[in-house]
């Protein structure tokens, strides 16, 4: 997980827990079920046309509103491996790391980023795009292994000696 | 280089300065789970493989939502409660005592500069005694009550500074209120609110609180009041070296600081349906009622029950209006009913219920209908928060609250 590329989706400011995942779904039975609705009061088409390895890019205050740790669960569940955001809402963003969903917070890169491109990870250092190197701050190696673990239940499990 | 209280605490808690932006793991000294999470914090904690709690000392379970309960499904959420309890060891269970953010400052709970942690947004509510407290999801409890930790972003400090005195029509819920309104619903977002100045001395821990615990609807992580002898008063406690610390320093990096007059407040309504949309209340005269609400862990204290039968003292509530009075705690009700006010409040037309989150969050107890309007006194005005989309929320102090009760529609209180 050094360093990986992705291809990009440009979403934009203050996308809500509302858009990546509207509230009439949240009573469906499993995640499986609620991600063909993810994106869809913003881009209905958009949960059919991410792929596996995905990046998602957007501007300031992602994941903003309720706390339901769905949000970062169906953005995971679509194969997205990362979102990078010029900043992220609070609870979201605890959600995200205990659901093992990775977020890197770059302030620049969303303004020069042109949807469909891709751009190379190198974790804790920067991202890569266009020949430019835009630098990201290294995330602790708790949080890493919280997501490396593939979430924060399945981290204790491995801390209990279960898994 | 001089530090905020939240730095301060951090560091007394981990033993290593700190500064904004920077991740750490803290020892949490204590966390509150209510009854409508504990099942799923409980399945989440066995899923982990967990067989028992860290500390049950530290651990606080509390019904308030559901009781008494509404729907017939609500009881399980107590059952699964108490069998939680009874397997782990857990022996502070509230089950009919009040709202949780009112009790565990007012139990004793937490402390100034604790570190807590609850499964509600509104649990930035205990920085009215100096604690960093904040909101987290079920999972994340799940993995507290196994470790005893948490890891936190340190975060970047707004200061507020308040001088000078209120207008007597002017509650403290006019001043959060208006803030909100400043700073926007996302203005505050990672970000802790630190208060200082002689309005905020001169407040009471009560009226703090109403403060503290509205700092969410900015987005707050928190929000920090300097412990000070109402403090200890409140707390029935001297407070030691470290507590008396916790004032921001005159050197401290503060990203922004904003200052207010405070004969400059006025009483406000945020209007619906949100938070940030604040008016002045003389804008908004003459817009006919259906129901009036003072209560919730916003403003169902003493002083705020205190101050609607001020405004009710021998009057009657217009006839087509309802008033519904919710003590936030059994103590408060007690007190009140002691003192009297109780009295006052149902000789002038109020209906007084249990102590609990009732109609805050739309259970029970006045729910809405279509068209129908609301000025009450709680956090939210969110979209559908009081029963149906198309009810009407207005947002007040307890004092203007009451003062639109008795006129029928909304008029600037006394």
């Amino acid at each position: 997980m050094d360093k990986f590329t992705g291809r990009v989706w440009v979403l934009g400011d203050d996308i809500d827990t509302d858009i990546i995942i509207p509230t009439e779904y949240l009573a469906l039975k499993t995640i499986d079920d609620m991600k063909q609705y993810g994106f869809s009061p913003l881009r209905p088409e958009l949960a059919g046309q991410i792929q596996k390895g995905d990046i998602i890019v957007a501007g300031k205050n992602f994941g903003c509103g309720s706390s339901r740790e769905q949000a970062p669960e169906i953005i995971k569940a679509m194969g997205v491996q990362c979102v990078i955001a010029k900043s992220f809402a609070r609870i979201f963003f605890r959600n995200s790391i205990n659901n093992g969903l990775l977020l890197i917070e770059q302030p620049d890169l969303y303004d020069d980023m042109k949807e469909g491109d891709e751009v190379t990870v190198v974790m804790n250092e920067h991202v890569d795009y266009n020949g430019k190197e835009y630098p990201i701050a290294s995330l602790p190696e708790n949080l890493m292994s919280i997501i490396q673990a593939g979430g924060l239940v399945k981290a204790m499990r491995k801390l209990n000696g279960l898994d | 280089m001089g530090e905020t209280i939240i730095e301060k605490i951090i560091r007394h808690n981990t033993g290593k300065a700190v500064k904004p932006g920077d991740i750490v793991t803290v020892n949490v000294d204590r966390v509150m789970i209510h009854d409508i999470f504990i099942p799923f914090v409980a399945d989440k904690f066995e899923e982990m493989g967990f067989t028992k709690l860290h500390d049950p000392d530290k651990v606080v379970l509390i019904y308030d939502h559901l009781v008494p309960a509404s729907q017939q499904d609500d009881t399980r959420h107590f059952r699964t409660g108490d069998a939680f309890a009874e397997k782990y060891g857990l022996t502070h269970v509230h089950r009919s005592d009040g709202i949780c953010h009112q009790l565990m400052t007012e139990a004793g709970y937490v402390k100034p500069g604790d570190i807590a942690f609850g499964t509600d947004s509104h649990t930035t509510t205990y920085g009215c005694v100096g604690a960093f407290s904040s909101g987290i999801g079920y999972t994340e409890m799940a993995s507290i009550l196994g470790t005893g930790t948490m890891w936190i972003k340190v975060p970047e400090t707004i200061k507020v500074v308040i001088d000078g005195e209120l207008p007597e029509n002017v509650m403290s819920k006019d001043i959060i209120l208006r803030l909100i309104g400043d700073l926007r619903a996302d203005g505050a977002t990672y970000r802790a609110l630190e208060f200082a100045g002689s309005t905020i001395e001169n407040m009471t821990v009560a009226s703090r609180m109403t403060m503290a615990n509205m700092a969410i609807e900015a987005g707050a992580k928190c929000a920090l009041f300097t412990p000070d002898e109402k403090t200890a008063e409140y707390c029935e406690i001297e407070l030691n070296d470290y507590q008396k610390s916790l004032v921001g320093d005159p050197d401290a990096t503060y990203m922004r600081t904003i200052t207010y007059k405070a004969e400059d407040f006025v009483p406000v309504m945020a209007c619906p349906s949100q938070v940030d949309k604040i008016r002045n209340v003389s804008e908004l005269e003459g817009t006919e009622i259906d129901q009036v609400f003072i209560g919730s862990c916003t403003n169902g204290r003493l002083e705020d029950l205190q101050a609607a039968a001020e405004v009710l003292e021998g009057k009657k509530v217009a006839d087509f209006v309802k008033l519904i009075v919710t003590p936030a705690s059994r103590k408060i009700y007690k007190q009140a009913a002691d003192m009297g006010i109780l009295k006052t409040l149902s000789e002038a037309g109020a209906i007084i219920t249990h102590p609990g989150c009732g109609l805050c969050c739309g259970r029970t107890g006045g729910i809405l209908s279509d068209g129908e309007r609301v000025v009450a006194t709680n956090n939210r005005n969110f979209l559908g928060r009081m029963g149906t989309s198309k009810v009407e929320i207005y947002l007040a102090s307890p004092r203007t609250a009451a003062s639109c009760a008795v006129a029928g529609k909304i008029v600037s209180p006394e």
